[in-house]
């Protein structure tokens, strides 16, 4: 007598706890706080722009879906759309004009991941690839910033990301500010006064020297694109993802280590009388989509290599360019371009990088 | 925890749920009326029966005869009639020839004094032909003839015996229960086996999940002046595989391809080691084994002493049946084990463990498309590359799987376990492994 309801399977029978779907749903939900605060800073036209490109990337994602007689709904649950839509949303300047994230999440959803096959087929990190796509479409609005409501100042001094700002003014800067965070202070990028205080807090009773500002740009209170500028609710949510082990250690420790090692050793020497090892590493840490970059998006399963040890040369890979980009080229800022470069490597650094098997000698060529 | 020995590479972590039944001790089971025991329950060609229906037969009498090198014997586990020769399903999805008896009569040695003999004057060979004649199986899982195992191939001499006490497998608990409640009788058989094989040292691991049992085996070395190494392990899957284990106690690694002989290692199961002890000194054939019946959706988990050829159903219902639906009954342990649909299949000689697990242990959700994590190859404890073997196997290059090792799989099951898509990344090592020596045999 046999009993219809078991499930005959091949072994192992019993599975750990993720999946696909959650370890998806898990990245959204970790990047909500950071979410929310851009919302809250740059006013409620930003969740219309995080709004159009979910809906838009879920949306391409069923019409690619229909097209090639997938079930649509098993699809849509994997909540990889949902990201990539999140993701793009969370890389527009905030006062974007909605159809630049749409047509950044129709290329990222359509080009990017399923002319490769979908899920699990792209090479490339389709929200980052989206976000370039548009960038180089539209470069004026991707790179006109809004200042958070919090920094409103009544000069209106500028409204360039610190990062921008920096680049910019550098070229022409003679003064006698020798790291970024004192040159914005010298050339009196504004401040809030939370910032103001907790310096001066932590300046007397902590025995630390700040400059005014990184408060504000760990916090998120500086103009950026629209999900990246809080780095301490980018830390907070990737607790989670390490805690449940959906993201190890090994990308966003190499990726940020050696980019901050760079930045230490070099970035001082970009100003008129500045030295080696003198580079700013906060100020480069806190600014642009490094956080969320190393965190969320070079951490991406399918565009990052498989082992452990191509994880780190990914990750080291991508902190270098990023250092380039950052200090020697001519935009800004360089984390989408040095995660989509290192993403074409993968394949390449995953085939060099095969764990060595049980029981087989690695042959040495004999003398 | 500092100083436990275990593999380097790989392995993972599941919930070991032990305590579901670690507690309880080895307890007879009801003997079935009808038993069914299948002609093929050790690895290599199927034994040939040689009853007929109709046949009386005795407790522990042979019924089955080995049929080449790597076979093994198998014997009437009741006294009765012979009622048919019958093909039947194997949990692994094979077919059997099987012999059902019906029992009645009297039995030939349960409820009776048994009479320990003395071994020590016997030869290595007629120690060897006793376990043989008793159809000793390796009742790890592996199932692999006992004879064959400790019949060292010329010139090669062992420098380790190793016995296999880690029981790594979550839920199971029959070898931990025996190393508890056999302790004497494990160490009498680790003699037996020491004075075939003649190794220079001899080691039992056990994993740190069980140290009352590392405590029992190591009182009863002492008192039976045995040197035997009691070597704590750390509890990682699947520390109890056989080249892990050996990693773990000698540091040493089992070559790709090869036998841990060529390492000058044998590696036998406690519970294998306590059979080869009533063979031996008792004179009963591998007519009974441990088994662990547990999983969420057993009433009262219980280590049972169960003849081959009882049918699971009787054994889950001694354990209280089941408590809920389970979504799964599973023979052998959680991470190698096969699930069955017919809870009349019969124990055989490898059944360690029947579970009958719930749907929030197995953890089921949907399969996806590789999304490249790497959690596999991080857990595979060979360093292969599971997801790389799949996608090889499944575009049918068999050979270019081979190339990357596809045959140092053991099936331990690591990738499986902890593959987000859950992609039958082992369903798809069987497949390859299986065309592979199909086409060698074809070539």
């Amino acid at each position: 007598m046999s009993n219809n309801n078991l499930i005959i399977e091949s072994s192992p029978q019993i599975k750990q706890f993720d999946s696909t779907r959650s370890v998806m749903w898990a990245v959204s939900l970790c990047l909500l706080p950071a979410g929310v605060w851009g919302v809250w800073i740059f006013g409620l036209r930003v969740l219309g722009v995080l709004i159009a490109s979910i809906i838009s990337a879920v949306v391409a994602e069923a019409a690619m879906a229909y097209l090639l007689k997938k079930n649509i709904l098993n699809i849509l649950k994997d909540g990889s759309a949902f990201l990539t839509g999140l993701l793009i949303g969370f890389n527009m300047p905030p006062s974007i004009p909605y159809y630049i994230p749409i047509v950044a999440s129709v290329f990222a959803i359509m080009v990017v991941k399923w002319t490769f096959g979908g899920l699990g087929g792209n090479f490339m990190n389709p929200a980052l690839a989206g976000r370039v796509f548009v960038f180089f479409s539209w470069t004026g609005p991707m790179t006109k910033w809004t200042m958070p409501k919090t920094l409103e100042t009544v000069d209106a001094i500028t409204n360039a990301t610190p990062l921008g700002y920096l680049k910019s003014g550098l070229l022409e800067y003679t003064g006698s500010a020798d790291s970024a965070a004192r040159y914005l202070v010298e050339t009196g990028y504004p401040h809030t006064n939370i910032d103001t205080g907790i310096t001066a807090w932590l300046n007397t009773h902590m025995g630390f020297s700040l400059s005014d500002g990184y408060i504000d740009m760990f916090l998120g209170n500086i103009p950026g694109s629209l999900g990246e500028v809080s780095v301490v609710l980018l830390l907070l949510g990737s607790i989670y993802l390490f805690v449940r082990k959906i993201i190890t250690w090994e990308i966003p420790v190499s990726y940020i280590a050696s980019f901050g090692l760079l930045i230490w050793i070099f970035a001082g020497t970009r100003y008129s009388g500045g030295t080696y090892f003198t580079g700013d590493v906060l100020f480069h840490l806190f600014t642009g989509g490094l956080v969320l970059g190393a965190l969320y998006m070079a951490t991406d399963m399918v565009t990052s290599p498989t082992t452990r040890l191509g994880m780190i040369i990914f990750g080291v890979g991508a902190g270098v360019l990023t250092f380039l980009i950052r200090i020697y080229g001519s935009f800004p800022e360089g984390v989408s371009l040095a995660i989509i470069l290192m993403n074409i490597f993968v394949p390449m650094i995953d085939q060099y990088t095969q764990p060595k098997r049980f029981g087989v000698q690695v042959k040495k060529e004999v003398k | 925890m500092k100083g436990l020995k275990t593999f380097n590479r790989g392995g993972v972590h599941p919930p070991g749920k032990k305590y579901l039944s670690e507690n309880k001790p080895i307890k007879n089971a009801v003997i079935s009326d009808l038993s069914v025991i299948a002609m093929s329950q050790h690895l290599g060609s199927p034994a040939e029966s040689i009853v007929n229906p109709g046949d009386i037969v005795r407790e522990g009498m042979l019924i089955g005869k080995s049929t080449g090198f790597i076979s093994g014997n198998i014997h009437s586990p009741v006294p009765g009639t012979v009622k048919e020769i019958s093909d039947i399903y194997l949990p692994n999805g094979m077919t059997s020839k099987a012999v059902v008896i019906e029992m009645e009569g009297e039995f030939d040695r349960l409820g009776k004094e048994s009479i320990e003999t003395n071994w020590e004057h016997l030869s290595g060979k007629e120690l060897i032909e006793i376990i043989n004649s008793n159809g000793i199986v390796g009742l790890g899982g592996a199932t692999f003839p006992a004879n064959v195992k400790f019949t060292l191939p010329k010139g090669k001499k062992a420098e380790y015996l190793v016995i296999n006490g880690v029981e790594c497998e979550p839920y199971l608990t029959a070898d931990h229960r025996l190393m508890l409640e056999k302790a004497d009788q494990i160490i009498e058989g680790i003699k037996i086996i020491a004075s075939i094989i003649k190794p220079e040292k001899l080691v039992i691991g056990i994993e740190i999940n069980k140290e009352n049992a590392i405590e029992s085996l190591k009182e009863a070395a002492l008192r039976a002046d045995l040197p035997l190494d009691v070597v704590s392990l750390k509890v990682k899957y699947p520390q109890g595989d056989e080249k892990q284990l050996l990693k773990a106690v000698t540091g040493k690694e089992v070559p790709s391809g090869a036998l841990p002989m060529e390492i000058g290692c044998v590696v036998s199961n406690v519970g294998t080691v306590n059979a080869i002890y009533e063979a031996v000194v008792l004179g009963k054939p591998l007519i009974e084994r441990v088994i662990t019946v547990s999983g969420g959706a057993i009433k009262n988990p219980q280590n049972l002493k169960a003849r081959i050829g009882t049918p699971i159903r009787s054994l889950i219902e001694e354990c209280g049946g089941f408590t809920e639906e389970p979504v799964k009954v599973v023979v052998g342990g959680p991470m190698m084990g096969f699930t069955i649909y017919d809870l009349d299949t019969p124990v055989t000689k490898g059944t360690s463990g029947i579970l009958a697990l719930t749907s929030r242990e197995v953890r089921g959700a949907a399969q996806t498309a590789c999304i490249s994590c790497g959690r596999c190859i991080a857990a595979c404890p060979m360093g292969l590359n599971p997801t790389t073997l799949f996608k090889y196997i499944d575009h049918t290059e068999y050979d270019s799987a081979e190339n990357i090792g596809l045959m140092d799989c053991k099936e331990c099951g690591s990738c499986g376990y902890v593959c987000l898509a859950r992609i039958p990344l082992i369903q798809g090592m069987r497949l390859g492994k299986r065309m592979l020596r199909t086409k060698k045999v074809k070539a």
